[in-house]
């Protein structure tokens, strides 16, 4: 069984019509695993041994073809900061190199229950802090595309693994923009869906107000099944919203957008955006427009101060969400300290690498007593105004479209040693997780040098079927034809 | 506002953070480079701006608690079961009182 491109729409016709069995792709998922792992280190932890057996239960189980269950035999990448019970979860981090989670994340429960095959962890930026996968205290993730470059980040391991076929689907986490833009510079899509609309239980807290799990796929259509099973309430995340799950699935049916109004903000095309990025996303608009949308001027004022408010709240966030890694409950402990004090401090510092360390140093002052107000507290008003942009904007148009990321895959080691610089490759992605809302990267060509260009579609909260319309309606108008060879 | 070495420190005791001399000096430089760059935000007034501190979630009644029903929680010997330094009931750390 050849897997290279395989989506869940194929791989359910061929077990339907008995052209393969679970466990054969399962083998071969894990050959290509081996043989181009090296090359890509997507991942940190192979599920080899356990995934082959769960793939012979289930083609042992499978009686019926006619009613497969919705992720049946489908191949799943991890984001390393995501728990999965009885399997290592480092969260890219040497603080957590050891620890094996006791409970799985409700996500990732859910697509064990609708058939899935968990195949491994992936690589991240530390703790999810990153655009560029280069914050791993495990090494650097490839981008399949061209080895010198970025897979971006931080779920840099999880859309790699999903390009190169080393997996069909894979989940990310997205605080600032870390599922989109690394599927913006790997070529495929990716999704992060409203402010609770997936449960973030089991998912290592990195901004809580921003945090939201992402679905990775080569197709919309793969996003969208794996959204229908990890999307809706969980008791045991009080932020996962109750709003009805609505049927994806069906949503894909139409391939009509005549009279979609599509929203384009001057601010996201202006200074700073690559020109082949530019014109890549111009002509997925006029592609759009060729399919009956319309489209409308909408202004996102406050843009210019979103990386800027991002970076407050998100390291604000972070520096109290890891306050929990002190060596005493999990996790790496320093060894010849004095006392519990000097155990806490040299813990977190050998633990901890230099962009984790930046940030909860940075969130902690904007919180400390007298900068409180000045820093955090302006941050969160700015934030109110950010939302309002977007209010203002959908009483125009249904959906809006921008670029994901203001350039294509940059070099390794190319924004390591400035870290403000690294944090504008966010520039166009973090004004969705303040406002809580949805956005989706659609693969609309490429750079002349070859490496892939995203365009981003942003729809008001708990439209993800919206995005998903739009999306499939172009993809299946404008496919995506180039062949990736690693 | 730029960023002093003592004031790095003092972030650092704050967040428990034990930093080399070369991280210390590391952390001044781009802190204040950081902090001059976020504080944009003054530019803009704010004055009758209410704060916003999750995107649906104020008054949004999307949004419950669960019921209040006991559930079976981890247990003792999973949830110790990462410890670095622990027995069979509790967790060892090193002396708090000198």
């Amino acid at each position: 069984m050849d897997i290279v491109g395989l989506t869940i729409e194929k791989l359910h016709k061929a077990i339907k019509n008995k052209e393969t069995t679970v466990t054969e792709v399962c083998q071969a998922t894990f050959e290509r695993i081996e043989k181009l792992n090296p090359k890509l280190n997507a991942f940190l932890n192979i599920n080899k041994e356990k995934s082959l057996e769960r793939a012979k239960t289930l083609d042992a189980k499978l009686k019926n073809t006619l009613d497969l269950p919705p992720l049946f035999g489908v191949t799943v990448a991890i984001k390393d900061n995501m728990c999965t019970e009885g399997i290592t979860t480092t969260c890219g981090s040497k603080i957590l190199e050891n620890f094996v989670p006791p409970y799985s994340a409700t996500a990732v429960l859910r697509l064990e229950e609708a058939g899935a095959i968990i195949v491994g962890k992936t690589n991240c930026d530390e703790f999810a802090m990153g655009s560029s996968n280069e914050n791993s205290a495990y090494g650097v993730v490839h981008n399949p595309w061209d080895l010198t470059r970025v897979p971006g980040g931080s779920s840099g391991g999880s859309a790699a693994a999903v390009t190169a076929d080393l997996s069909i689907v894979a989940l990310g986490s997205d605080t600032g923009g870390s599922v989109r833009e690394p599927a913006s510079f790997c070529g495929i899509f990716g999704l992060k869906p409203t402010y609770g609309r997936v449960s973030r239980y089991g998912l290592v807290a990195f901004g809580s107000s921003l945090d939201q799990i992402g679905q990775f796929g080569k197709t919309t259509l793969d996003v969208a099944k794996v959204l229908s099973v990890v999307a809706g309430r969980d008791p045991n995340d009080a932020t996962s919203s109750n709003c009805e799950v609505p049927d994806y699935l069906a949503a894909l049916k139409s391939l009509d957008i005549k009279g979609l109004r599509v929203g384009i903000p001057k601010e996201a095309f202006g200074a700073g955006l690559n020109p082949e990025v530019k014109d890549n996303v111009e002509k997925a608009i006029k592609n759009l427009e060729t399919l009956g949308a319309t489209t409308v001027d909408v202004t996102l004022a406050h843009s210019e101060y979103a990386i800027a408010d991002y970076y407050i709240i998100a390291t604000a966030e972070a520096s109290a969400n890891l306050a929990r890694f002190d060596g005493v409950r999990y996790g790496f402990r320093s060894e010849n300290v004095k006392n519990l004090s000097d155990m806490y401090k040299y813990t977190r510092d050998l633990g901890f690498g230099a962009e984790v360390k930046r940030r909860i140093m940075l969130g902690t002052y904007v919180l400390s007593s007298g900068y409180y107000d000045a820093y955090y507290l302006k941050a969160q008003k700015v934030r109110t105004l950010i939302e309002q942009d977007f209010r203002n904007a959908f009483t125009k148009c249904d959906i809006i479209a921008m670029p994901t990321a203001p350039v294509p895959a940059f070099k390794l080691g190319e924004k390591t040693e400035d870290p403000l610089e690294m944090y504008l490759a966010d520039i166009y992605t973090v004004t969705l997780n303040l406002a809580g809302l949805p956005g989706l990267n659609v693969p609309c060509g490429f750079s002349q040098g070859g490496l892939p260009i995203g365009c981003q579609l942003v729809a008001p909260h708990f439209q993800e079927a919206k995005l998903l319309q739009v999306a499939n309606t172009y993809e299946q108008n404008y496919p995506n034809t180039k062949h990736l060879e690693i | 506002m730029s960023i002093t070495k003592q004031d790095v420190e003092k972030i650092a005791g704050l967040a428990n953070l034990a930093l080399s001399e070369e991280e210390k000096e590391c952390f001044t430089t781009q802190l204040s480079s950081i902090v001059s760059y976020i504080e944009k935000l003054n530019k803009l007034d704010t004055e009758d701006v209410l704060p916003m501190s999750h995107s649906t979630l104020s008054g949004d009644t999307l949004y419950t608690m669960r019921e209040d029903k006991l559930v079976a929680s981890l247990g003792q010997s999973k949830a110790l079961a990462n410890a670095p330094d622990g027995g069979e009931d509790h967790f060892r750390v090193p002396k708090v009182i000198g």
